[in-house]
C-alpha cells in the first residue's frame, strides 16, 4: 500500500482509537464513531484509503450484508479484504473498514443505496455489484425510481464494470449507463414495483423470466451468468451446484451474484464457490438460538421483498414469532405491513410481538391468520413446545432478540 | 348499489400508485363487507386498462412524483373514473392520488402539472417534507371519531369552495393549513397512508354506507386497541 499522507494517517489512527473506546464500553461495534472521528479531521480520508486498492461495492434493498459476505469470502482467496461486515453502510463505515485493514489489498463495501453515487465518485471502485431495488422504509428511504435515475447519472462515464440483476427491470435500468455491465440473471421474487417501464413509464410484458416494454425498447438484457434452482450457470454454460449453506432462493440468487463479482476480480469459480459454502450466517442472520430446548432461527425481514424472502426460508412445520418495530432505522410508518401477503401462514402456529404488535395483529386478523399476542419475546419463546421455532423481525425487533442472546450470535 | 348486489371495489393503477401500504385500504373494505354478509369483489385495474365505469367504491393510492404524473395523464385520457364518479361512485384518494384529483399537483421539480379535476383542490409542492403521525378532529357533519394515520409527503393542498375540509389537524400537517384532506359529495381525499382506513375503520364504514346503506355494527376491538395505543403514543409525544 502506498503510504498515507500524515494528516490522513492521524485521522485514520484516532478514528480507530475512538472505534475501540466503543467496543471496549459497550456503547457500539465501533465502526461508525470511528470512521465519523475520523472524516472530522481530514474530509478526503475515504479517497485516501480507497487509493491503490482493488474495490467492490454492493448495493441493493435486500441482500446487501449477506452478498458483501460472500464476496469477501471468495477474495480472501487473494489475501487480506478490507470489508465493513456489519452494515455499517455509510462513508463513515467506508472509512472505518478501510482503516482497519490498511495494508488489505482488496476492499469489498456494502453500500446503502442513496450513498452509492457518492462513494462511487470518492473511491474510483472499479466494480459494483447492484442486485435489486423496492419499496423500502419511505419515511427516510428515496424512492427507488428517483434512486436508479441516481445510479444512472452516476455509472455513466466511467470505466466502472457492473455486475448487475437483469432480472429487476428497475436495477436493469440503473446499471445500463455504465461502460461494462455484466448481466445476472438472478431472479426477482417481488414484482410489485416492476410493473411499469422505468425507462417510459409503458406497461412492462412478462413471460417467464423474460421481460420487456410495450411501448418502448427497453427489455432485459441476454445475461451471462444464471441462477437455475440451485445452480449456477457461468459466461460458458458450465452448470455450478450451488450448495451453499445459507437458506433460500434469495440466497441463491446472493451467491450466484458473488461468483459473477469473483469472477471480474479473477477469482474462478472452483476457486470461489467452495468458499461461499463455508459461510453459515451472517450478522446473525439465520443463526439459530437455543433456549431450553427451544431452537429459534433468526431471520431479518426489513420490507416486504424480505418478508417474501423469509417466507421462503421458513419451515412450514414449525410455528413462527414475528416480530415488529417502528423506530428510526425500520422507519416509523408501518404501512407496508399492508402490502405483505400474510396468508402463506394460514395453519401455522403464529405468535406477534415486538412494539408494534397490534399493526401486526390487525393485519393478520383482516387476512384471516389466526395467531397469540405475546407482550415480549420471552414470553413468545416461552409458549413453544421444545423443538425448532422460526423468528422473523425486522431491523431494530432483530437487533433486540441479538442482544437477548449476548449478540453471541 | 346495482341490482347484481355483489359490491364492486375497484382498485385503480396499483401498478404506478400503490407504494406504501394502499392495498390495506383494499383489504380492510373487503373485510368489512364480508363480515357484514356482503359479497365483495375488487378489481385491480392496471394502467394499461380501461377504468371499469360500474364500480361501487374506487381506491386510489399514493407514489412517486413520475407516476403520479402518469397516472393523472392515463386517468384523463380514459374518462372512467370521472363517469364512475358522476354516476354516484364513492372514492377514497389518498396522498399522490388525493393531489391528481384536483386541478393541479407539483411535479417532479414543482412544476406545476394537470390533475384531472374530480375534486375543487389544488396542489403543490411544500417547502418541507411532511413525515409523522398525524391525528385530527373530522368535519362534524360526516360524524365520524378522530381520524389518525401517518403522512409522509411534501405536497400543500389548497380547498376551493366545492370541497370541504375532511378534518381538523390536531398533530400533523395535512393540506398545510390547518386542516387534513378533503371531502365533496361521496369522493374523499386524505394524505393518510395506505391503511388509512385499518387506522380509521368508520370511514372505511361511511365509505360502504354510501352504497350499501345501513350496516351492522362489527367487533371492532383489534380496531381499536390500535387506534387507542396509537392516538395514546402520538398525544403523549406531543
Amino acid at each position: 500500500m502506498t503510504q498515507l499522507p500524515l494528516r490522513a494517517q492521524l485521522a485514520s489512527a484516532l478514528g480507530r482509537s475512538a472505534a475501540t473506546l466503543s467496543r471496549m464500553t459497550g456503547r457500539g461495534d465501533g465502526s461508525v464513531i470511528g470512521g465519523r472521528v475520523g472524516l472530522l479531521l481530514e474530509p478526503d480520508l475515504l479517497r485516501k484509503l480507497a487509493r491503490d486498492r482493488k474495490l467492490a461495492l454492493v448495493s441493493a434493498t435486500n441482500g446487501k450484508t449477506t452478498t458483501t459476505r460472500l464476496i469477501t469470502s471468495a477474495l480472501l482467496e487473494f489475501g487480506e479484504v478490507a470489508t465493513n461486515a456489519f452494515g455499517a453502510n455509510m462513508p463513515a463505515g467506508h472509512v472505518s473498514a478501510l482503516a482497519q485493514h490498511k495494508g488489505a489489498p482488496y476492499g469489498v463495501l456494502e453500500v446503502d443505496e442513496k450513498y452509492l453515487p457518492e462513494v462511487l465518485d470518492t473511491t474510483g471502485a472499479g466494480v459494483v455489484c447492484l442486485m435489486n431495488l423496492s419499496r423500502d422504509q419511505m419515511d427516510r428511504a428515496a424512492e427507488i425510481w428517483l434512486l436508479a435515475q441516481k445510479w444512472r447519472r452516476a455509472l455513466s462515464g466511467k470505466p466502472t464494470h457492473v455486475i448487475a440483476n437483469c432480472d429487476d427491470p428497475l436495477v436493469t435500468w440503473g446499471a445500463s449507463t455504465a461502460a461494462k455491465v455484466t448481466w445476472v440473471a438472478g431472479g426477482q421474487r417481488w414484482k410489485e414495483d416492476s410493473w411499469c417501464c422505468p425507462e417510459c413509464g409503458g406497461p412492462l410484458d412478462r413471460k417467464d423470466a423474460f421481460w420487456a416494454c410495450r411501448e418502448c425498447t427497453f427489455h432485459r438484457p441476454e445475461p451471462q451468468w444464471a441462477l437455475d434452482d440451485d445452480t449456477a450457470i457461468d459466461p460458458r454454460g458450465q452448470r455450478w451446484l450451488l450448495d451453499i449453506q445459507l437458506p433460500g432462493q434469495a440466497n441463491r440468487s446472493n451467491a450466484v451474484m458473488a461468483l459473477a463479482v469473483a469472477e471480474a476480480f479473477g477469482v474462478p469459480v472452483e476457486r470461489a464457490l467452495p468458499r461461499l459454502r463455508e459461510v453459515t450466517s451472517v450478522a446473525g442472520r439465520y443463526t439459530t438460538v437455543e433456549r431450553d430446548g427451544r431452537y429459534a432461527r433468526l431471520l431479518l425481514a426489513k420490507n416486504p421483498a424480505g418478508w417474501l424472502e423469509a417466507f421462503d426460508v421458513a419451515d412450514p412445520q414449525s410455528p413462527i414469532i414475528l416480530s415488529v418495530n417502528a423506530q428510526g432505522p425500520d422507519g416509523r410508518d408501518t404501512s407496508w405491513l399492508w402490502d405483505v401477503d400474510y396468508r402463506i401462514l394460514r395453519g401455522r402456529p403464529v405468535f406477534v410481538t415486538g412494539e408494534r404488535r397490534l399493526d401486526l395483529a390487525l393485519r393478520l386478523d383482516v387476512a384471516d391468520v389466526p395467531f397469540t399476542l405475546c407482550g415480549t419475546f420471552t414470553e413468545a419463546l416461552a409458549m413453544q413446545p421444545p423443538g425448532r421455532v422460526d423468528v422473523i423481525a425486522n431491523y431494530t425487533a432483530f437487533q433486540q432478540i441479538r442482544s437477548e442472546f449476548g449478540r453471541a450470535v | 348499489m346495482p341490482s347484481d348486489s355483489v359490491l364492486r371495489i375497484v382498485w385503480i393503477y396499483p401498478d404506478l400508485l400503490s407504494t406504501y401500504g394502499d392495498q390495506g385500504n383494499v383489504l380492510v373494505l373487503e373485510q368489512r363487507a364480508r363480515r357484514r354478509g356482503i359479497e365483495a369483489e375488487t378489481i385491480h385495474v392496471r394502467s394499461a386498462d380501461p377504468v371499469p365505469e360500474s364500480g361501487d367504491i374506487y381506491l386510489i393510492g399514493g407514489g412517486e412524483d413520475r407516476p403520479q404524473i402518469l397516472a393523472a395523464e392515463r386517468l384523463r385520457r380514459d374518462g372512467g373514473l370521472h363517469r364512475a364518479i358522476a354516476a354516484g361512485a364513492a372514492m377514497l384518494a389518498v396522498c399522490a392520488g388525493y393531489q391528481i384529483m384536483g386541478s393541479t399537483f407539483g411535479g417532479e421539480e414543482g412544476q406545476p402539472v394537470d390533475g384531472i379535476g374530480i375534486l375543487d383542490i389544488a396542489s403543490s409542492r411544500g417547502p418541507a417534507r411532511a413525515v409523522g403521525e398525524l391525528v385530527a378532529d373530522v368535519d362534524a357533519a360526516l360524524n365520524l371519531p378522530t381520524l389518525t394515520g401517518f403522512e409522509n409527503h411534501m405536497g400543500v393542498t389548497h380547498l376551493g369552495p366545492g370541497v370541504r375540509p375532511l378534518s381538523k389537524t390536531i398533530k400533523g400537517v395535512g393540506n398545510g393549513d390547518g386542516f387534513e384532506g378533503c371531502y365533496a359529495g361521496h369522493v374523499v381525499g386524505t394524505y393518510l397512508h395506505g391503511p388509512a382506513l385499518a387506522r380509521n375503520p368508520a370511514l372505511a364504514d361511511l365509505l360502504l354506507s354510501w352504497r350499501v346503506g345501513e350496516l351492522a355494527p362489527l367487533d371492532d376491538s383489534r380496531y381499536e386497541a390500535l387506534r387507542q395505543e396509537r392516538l395514546a403514543a402520538v398525544l403523549q409525544a406531543s
